[in-house]
């Protein structure tokens, strides 16, 4: 056993810290509305969309996007552990990471798709030229995403997709739909889906804006009315996109924001120190203290529950309940952080950005808003419990 | 021992519950609390000619006559259907206040004015330093000075004042000697030279503000409660604030438990209602005991502080449970409700936000149980 990282890790650390401090607006960590853990506050969604955008392709010409990849396809050969360390950087700083189409698409195509798929999206998704949206929940199919109703049937060399999908993080900023279709309806509810990419500038579809709790155009609905995609952009075998789905949860084991969590307790922490009471910092007082000990506590395990998963996917194991513990912990964590940030520093915390009296930026009174995305978007707390239960211990499942 | 209300009671609850339902729907809570000014005139209008804006007062002084334990009722009511405006500062922390300590022109004088629906106030209390139980911590001073007195300072997080006709400002009229025995408060035209106010915006846009007074004067007839002898009435006066504010959080609890309710027998996953889903069952029985337990506590702390019996001890409960209580609600339904509850154009997150500004105001959970342990001999 050995908590060290390696030299070459350490090296590797301090060369993204130099890359990200050299490549992001110098104000951007003050600037950046992002709250860790939460789905509401996203820079591509904010005032600082476009500086987002640069330093992705930034990123993308480091190899940094597509790190896992085959080096033919644009990867670097890098471990798992360096690309923890990668996201933790970058968290850290508030930075903008990978975003769908090299998370969860790139390496979906890499895995399952034909050569004429991996011909047609990975070089131009590994240099970031294209963004993805995922086109899954719909306004009946969220926990029970099988029940999905959006519908694909051939004609000719098309497909011709009508339906709706709602909750669809980015699709305005995006170019692609990463979307599940059913393709066959008769199938049971599983085997009739198929995953399959779609222009947005494809005639007939609509996306309208959705507002978040925090002021923010976040989500949309999308419909989708006769809209022709070519057969060729089926990702895989047809009817099996629900197993490619559930596979490329895989990918997102890694990006869990433990460096947002650190960064911004560490900011409360100063606040807290510079901020006297009665002649007294906050920081003297027991019961500010005992908060911001059990904050330290949580963030720590947060912590070990990320290397670890790192750790197992560098020995060639398969992470099984991790990422749903991992998204447990962490979204509980984001919601916990807010919550103890407005209780220390009181009416304080719940000012918003722009009053002069707002303590870090006003980030702690959006925060508290979108912490609460965290706990139900990407699949809810009480999903992750199940599978944690069901997959995960071997309990039987209840449900119809 | 008598857990129920009034007939008079039951009979304000439902006719404010039916009255805010029709007068007062989301929309306008909504449009109200995107705006500045926080309020509707009409609706302010209406809540007077239904004598809810004089309900505490007694009938000489234009009001109605009700006990604390009324106001309690409707303040649920209020609650319930989240209403925006500065009813609370001024009936609650404006009214009382004068009702208290006010000489009799006062009370004649403001009292009847603010049952018409004519006169808004707001309390200039809190400072920078955000203390509710420390007389130090009241730091703008008010220096006598050819008959009049003379204000200068910074108060922090006060509702409504941006848009009050008066305000009554708590300050320091004697630097030396025990902090409580020092302090005074005095009636303020909001419009008098000197004083500046911005409007703050926060989580629950609940119309805070910074009031900077710059040498603002104020005649010496302008005091209420008499020289020195503020701090005692507004530690009466924070007492009934604080069984207001749970009175209004119990309200908002039980309108999200509803809500969440409801959904979950309506809303179908895996081809069930997720109502039949034990963890989304827990969570709803965690909710009733929630809502149940912060009515309790806080109907028999207002009953005591209506029949003006000791109460410090009650309301620290109140508030500590309530407080909290009122966020585990709205978290909960946040999570029966998931993406949907996370939109603007939802209703929940008028909850959500209020449940956190009404745990922190006056004092969060851990300040309250301070005072439990004190009252306990800790």
């Amino acid at each position: 056993m050995d908590f060290h990282f390696s030299s070459r890790e350490e090296a590797f650390r301090q060369e993204v810290d130099d890359f990200i401090k050299r490549e992001l607006p110098s104000n951007w960590v003050e600037e950046s509305h992002f709250w860790p853990g939460g789905y509401g506050t996203i820079p591509d969604f904010e005032e600082l969309g476009s500086a987002a955008e640069l330093f992705r392709h930034r990123l993308a010409e480091k190899g940094w996007l597509t790190f896992s990849w085959p080096k033919e396809y644009g990867g670097s050969g890098r471990s798992n552990m360096e690309q923890a360390i990668l996201n933790e950087c970058l968290s850290y700083h508030r930075a903008p990471g990978p975003g769908v189409a090299t998370l969860i698409s790139g390496p979906t195509i890499l895995l399952f798709g034909s050569d004429e798929a991996k011909r047609d999206w990975l070089p131009r998704i590994a240099r970031g030229d294209i963004r993805f949206w995922l086109a899954y929940s719909e306004p009946n199919a969220g926990s029970d995403l099988a029940s999905i109703k959006a519908s694909a049937v051939e004609d000719g060399d098309d497909l011709v997709i009508n339906g709706q999908k709602t909750w669809s993080s980015g699709a305005h900023v995006s170019d692609y739909a990463w979307m599940i279709v059913r393709t066959d309806p008769d199938a049971p509810a599983h085997k009739g889906i198929s995953l399959v990419i779609v222009d947005n500038n494809s005639e007939g579809i609509t996306i309208q804006p959705l507002i978040n709790i925090c002021g923010f155009h976040s989500f949309n609905e999308v419909f989708f009315d006769n809209v022709r995609v070519p057969k060729r952009n089926i990702i895989g075998e047809r009817n099996r996109g629900w197993y490619y789905v559930m596979a490329a949860l895989d990918f997102e084991r890694l990006v869990v924001p433990v460096g947002g969590f650190k960064r911004t307790f560490e900011e409360l922490v100063q606040w807290a120190k510079e901020t006297k009471r009665g002649g007294q910092a906050l920081t003297d007082e027991p019961l500010i203290r005992d908060k911001l000990a059990d904050l330290a506590v949580d963030i720590d395990v947060a912590y070990m529950f990320f290397w670890q998963t790192a750790w197992m996917l560098d020995k060639g194991l398969v992470p099984n309940i991790e990422a749903s513990v991992l998204k447990l912990v962490a979204t509980q964590l984001s919601r916990k952080l807010a919550n103890t940030a407005v209780d220390v520093m009181g009416p304080y915390g719940e000012l918003e950005r722009g009053v002069k009296w707002a303590p870090l930026k006003g980030r702690i009174c959006t925060g508290y808003l979108d912490c609460i995305s965290g706990l139900v978007g990407a699949g809810t707390s009480e999903i992750q419990r199940s599978i944690i239960a069901i997959r995960g211990l071997g309990l039987p499942w209840g449900g119809s | 021992m008598d857990f129920g209300l009034s007939e008079e009671q039951e009979m304000l609850r439902k006719s404010a519950r039916d009255f805010l339902q029709k007068e007062c729907p989301k929309q306008l809570v909504r449009q109200l609390d995107e705006s500045d000014e926080g309020y509707s005139s009409e609706l302010w209008r209406k809540m007077s000619e239904l004598g809810w804006l004089g309900l505490p007062f007694p009938e000489k002084y234009g009001g109605g006559g009700g006990s604390f334990l009324d106001l309690v009722v409707l303040l649920e009511a209020m609650g319930y259907n989240v209403v925006p405006g500065p009813f609370f500062s001024t009936v609650v922390l404006g009214g009382m206040t004068i009702l208290a300590a006010g000489n009799e022109g006062q009370k004649k004088g403001l009292l009847s004015e603010v049952a018409n629906g004519k006169l808004i106030l707001s309390l200039a209390l809190t400072e920078p330093s955000v203390k509710y139980d420390d007389a130090a911590s009241v730091k703008t001073t008010a220096t006598a000075r050819n008959g009049k007195y003379i204000i200068n300072g910074t108060k922090l997080f006060v509702n409504d004042a941006h848009i009050a006709d008066y305000l009554l400002c708590v300050a320091r009229t004697k630097a030396t000697g025990k902090p409580e025995n020092g302090v005074t408060i005095f009636l303020l035209d909001s419009k008098a030279p000197g004083i500046k106010c911005t409007l703050l915006k926060t989580l629950a846009r609940d119309k805070q503000c910074e009031i900077v007074f710059d040498n603002v004067a104020v005649p010496k007839e302008n005091m209420v409660g008499g020289l020195n002898r503020g701090w005692q009435i507004i530690r009466d006066v924070l007492q009934k604030a604080i069984v207001a504010k749970c009175a209004e959080m119990v309200g908002g609890a039980q309108a999200a438990l509803d809500m969440a309710v409801a959904y979950a027998k309506e809303r179908v996953q895996f081809n069930r209602p997720i109502g039949s889903f034990q963890a989304i069952q827990h969570y709803c029985a965690n909710m009733v005991s929630d809502v149940d337990g912060s009515r309790f506590v806080t109907y028999k702390a207002a009953w005591k502080v209506s029949e003006g019996l000791p109460a410090t001890m009650d309301v620290a409960v109140a508030k500590a449970w309530t407080g909290a209580a009122y966020s585990r609600v709205t978290l909960l339904a946040h999570q029966i409700f998931g993406a949907v509850g996370f939109t603007m154009d939802h209703d929940l997150h008028l909850y959500y936000r209020r449940a956190k500004a009404g745990e922190i105001i006056f004092g969060d959970g851990a300040f309250q149980r301070a005072i439990v342990a004190r009252e306990l001999g800790l």
